[in-house]
Parts: structure tokens; sequence; C-alpha cells
């Protein structure tokens, strides 16, 4: 993989340019890698899918530009939910500490950009009063961080490990351990929500919700491997997991009215 | 064979699923956890620009509004600048208007709001003027990956009959599915908008 690109060079002046904002739009979206809006298996999504087809429309300032943000937005313990919600004592659970890269498509880490999360506790129960499954609330967790990617795109933060919970498709349905990502990229059209699931969960294979996905290397790259270099000896275990949004291509010669 | 290529593949997109308030809008979930929330309001009192109010319900293939929706816009300032580095046009950018928010639907009525300024249009790389938007992002149960749309306001008509985006819609008739009405109530100006996920009068969704 190119860690980074060869500088950009300019066929009518033979010389390399010292940077090239990468403003050309994004890659088309390989469908082929996500979940069709319509699968039958996961219920829900029959009354809540298209039945036209997208209407594709090349990147324009709309989608290439997105929302910004910074370290004002977050609090000190926003990427530690073993804190962020403590009342009077830790939460109960597996401690862990979940960590990744933000990547594109081209292997370039995406700096500064906000990464969201949210989980049911360690008996799979959701902090939402919609939730009303019987395992009990932890009253010192709350289930949601945010982070911002540094300079190399990487991040982290420190939760316990959700447990698998039971919703209403079959019968005997019952969700892996997962948790929620939200990431923004630097343009709106990178925008993605996705779910980590854990390595060696026997509820993988059988998840309505997550064998939507027609790829199976697809799927295997939503499964963070136990990354045991990373644990803190005595104190939490750690998973890895590293997100790719879509590459972005530079402006060669198109027809603008802005420099590249 | 030709020698493959080394592009990596984006991660596949999972539904928000029910209970994405708890990550993205804590308050909605009955908790508050964090210092500073993000929302649905984007407007400062230092915000240039009219204040509207963008209102609608996001409608399944039964007719029946999606009560666990979010939504998220991203639109320009009243200069029709966007506030990020990747946009280089003339209009006056103003730092403390993000442009984005986020916001879920009402519990019981479905209802989804923002309180916004409406956007200036804007010219795109080819030269072409584009009518005044907003880009909206729909996530929820039974949605597997993020829907893409946009809103154009009733009252820009000569701006929208040259949009490029819009005259890209075929048939024709399905461009009235992008436009928000615009409503006055109580002295305020509103939007009102139907997003139909599935069935008659299906909203446009774009592959961006």
């Amino acid at each position: 993989m190119n860690a980074q690109a060869p500088a950009l060079r300019d066929p009518r002046l033979n010389r390399p340019e010292p940077f090239t904002p990468r403003d050309g739009g994004f890659f088309q979206r390989d469908r082929s890698v996500h979940p069709p809006a319509y699968a039958p298996g996961y219920k829900s999504s029959v009354l809540r899918s298209p039945r036209q087809a997208l209407l594709s429309i090349e990147s324009s300032v709309s989608e290439v530009t997105g929302p910004v943000f910074g370290h004002n937005d977050l609090g000190p313990l926003d990427n530690d939910l073993i804190r962020n919600y403590a009342k009077d004592g830790d939460p109960i659970g597996e401690r862990i500490i979940v960590h990744g890269r933000v990547l594109d498509e081209t292997g370039r880490g995406v700096p500064n950009t906000l990464v969201e999360f949210w989980q049911a506790n360690a008996g799979g129960r959701y902090r939402h009063k919609k939730d009303t499954y019987l395992a009990p609330v932890d009253p010192n967790f709350g289930g949601c961080g945010r982070a911002l990617t540094d300079d190399t795109g990487y991040y982290y933060f420190r939760t316990v490990k959700p447990g698998p919970y039971p919703w209403r498709n079959f019968v005997n349905s019952w969700r892996p351990a997962h948790i929620h990502f939200s990431v923004f990229g630097s343009g709106f059209a990178q925008r993605l929500i996705t779910q980590m699931y854990f390595e060696g969960d026997p509820l993988i294979p059988v998840c309505p919700i997550l064998t939507t996905i027609p790829d199976k290397d697809a799927l295997d790259r939503l499964v963070a491997p136990l990354d045991l270099n990373a644990s803190t000896p005595f104190d939490s275990l750690a998973y890895r997991f590293d997100i790719v949004l879509r590459g972005q291509r530079s402006t060669y010669f198109e027809n603008r009215t802005a420099g590249n | 064979m030709p020698q493959p290529l080394d592009y990596l593949k984006e991660t596949a997109s999972q539904t928000a699923g029910p209970y994405v308030h708890i990550g993205l809008i804590p308050a909605m979930a009955g908790f508050d956890i964090f210092e500073k929330n993000f929302s649905n309001v984007l407007v400062t009192p230092n915000t240039q620009g009219e204040r509207v109010t963008l209102e609608g319900k996001v409608i399944d293939g039964s007719g029946s509004p999606l009560r666990d929706v979010l939504l998220e816009i991203w639109q320009a300032n009243a200069a029709g600048r966007y506030n990020h580095p990747a946009d280089r046009s003339a209009g006056a950018l103003e730092r403390d208007f993000r442009g984005w928010g986020r916001g879920g639907s009402d519990f019981e009525s479905g209802v989804v709001t923002f309180e916004t300024i409406k956007p200036g249009g804007m010219t795109d790389k080819t030269g072409r003027k584009c009518a005044p938007h907003v880009n909206v992002w729909i996530v929820a149960r039974g949605i597997n990956i993020g829907l893409n749309t946009r809103l154009y306001f009733s009252d820009e008509e000569a701006a929208n009959a040259a949009d490029p985006v819009l005259n890209l819609v075929e048939p024709p008739v399905r461009r009235k599915t992008l436009i928000a009405t615009r409503g006055e109530r109580g002295g305020k100006v509103v939007y009102s908008f139907t997003i139909n996920l599935q069935g008659s009068d299906e909203t446009v969704f774009f592959d961006v």
C-alpha cells in the first residue's frame, strides 16, 4: 500500500507541484461492499428501502465539503466510557480499549475527523427510553463517546465490552456484541455509520443485520481482532478497528473556475 | 493478467439502529452526558441571512412516519459559501456558522425540524449556477446505508429551473419531491418537506 502518494507532476511544466488539494470529488462508492437497501431478512428494511434507482451525481462543492470539528466541541472524558458517566464507581464488564485508524481508500490517514460511538452495556441493555430489555441498566455506564482523529488518522477510546441482546426480527434473533460507529471524513459524501463486531463471536454468521452485507470480505472487515499488543496489563484488553472512507481524487484538468 | 491496484475498500455501512440517539443525540435517549452537544439549531445571534425553519417527516412504504429517524443537514451560508477549506469561492465566510446540524424525529409525531438560514446559491466548478439547496442525510433502523437527498426552496422557481442537479432528475415530475414548500407560522418562515422512502411520490435519492 502507498502510505503517501508521490507529489503530482504538472505535465505542462514537467516539475512537481508542492501540494495539491484533493478536491476533485470522491471515488465512486462501490455499492457491492455495502448492504443493499432492500434486505428482507432484516425485516424493517422492507418498508424503509427506496424502490427507484439512486440518481448518480458528480461531486460538486456541496459533496466535497463537510462539517469541520475541533477539540472545542469535545469534553475531556468524551473518549472514556468507563469514566464519562461514572456516578459512584466504574461500570461492570470487560474493560477494553478500542483503537485504530480512519483511512481513505488510497491508504491516507484522515486527520482531525470526528468519530462517534455508542453501545449497550455489558448485559446488552441500552440506556435509551425505548429499550425495554429485562437486563438492567448499569448506573455507571452511559454508553456513548466520541473522539477526533490525530494527524495520522488515529483514534482510541476506552469502554466495557457490550453484551449481545435480543430483538424483534425472527422470534429468536440476537445481535452479536457490537459497537456502533459514526464517522465524518473531510466531505459530506464520506459520511458513514457502521458497526464493529468482536473476533470469535458465534452470533456473527447468524445475524440478519450483519449478513445483509453480500461481500464476505467486507463483512469480515467489520470484525475487530483482539490486539494483545495494545492491551494494558492488569487493566484492559484491546481490539483494533480500522475504518476506511471513500478515496478522494485530485482535480487534474477540469474546467474549473478556481485553481487547483 | 494486469497488476492489481492497491486501493483499500470502503468500510461497509450498517444500519444506525433504533437507539442511534444514544450516540448522536443523547438527550433524546433520555440522559445527559456531554458538556457540549450537537443540535438542530445552526444559527447563532450573529448568523447572517434569513432565519427559516425546516420542518418535515420521513414516510415509509406504508405511509407511516418514521419516528426513530435521524437527519443531518449540510449547507452553505447566506453568501453561498461552505465553511470548509475546499470551498474557495468568493462569498464571505462566517466562522461561527458551521453549516451543519443534526435532528431526530419526535417519537410521537415523527416531525423533524431545523432552525437555520436560507443558503445562498453557489457556482459549481464548471461555472454553472446552482439553486440554493440543503443537503440531507437520512439514517434509521431499517436503513442499511444512509440516504442522500437535497431540499430546494419553492420560492426559487427560476433558480430551480436552471439547477444542474434538478435537471438531471428524470422524469421531470419527480423533481417536485425535492422542493420544500414555503409558508409562514407565527411570523416565522417555515419550509415544509416530506421525504417518501418508497412508493408513489418516492423522493429522489442520490448516489453522491
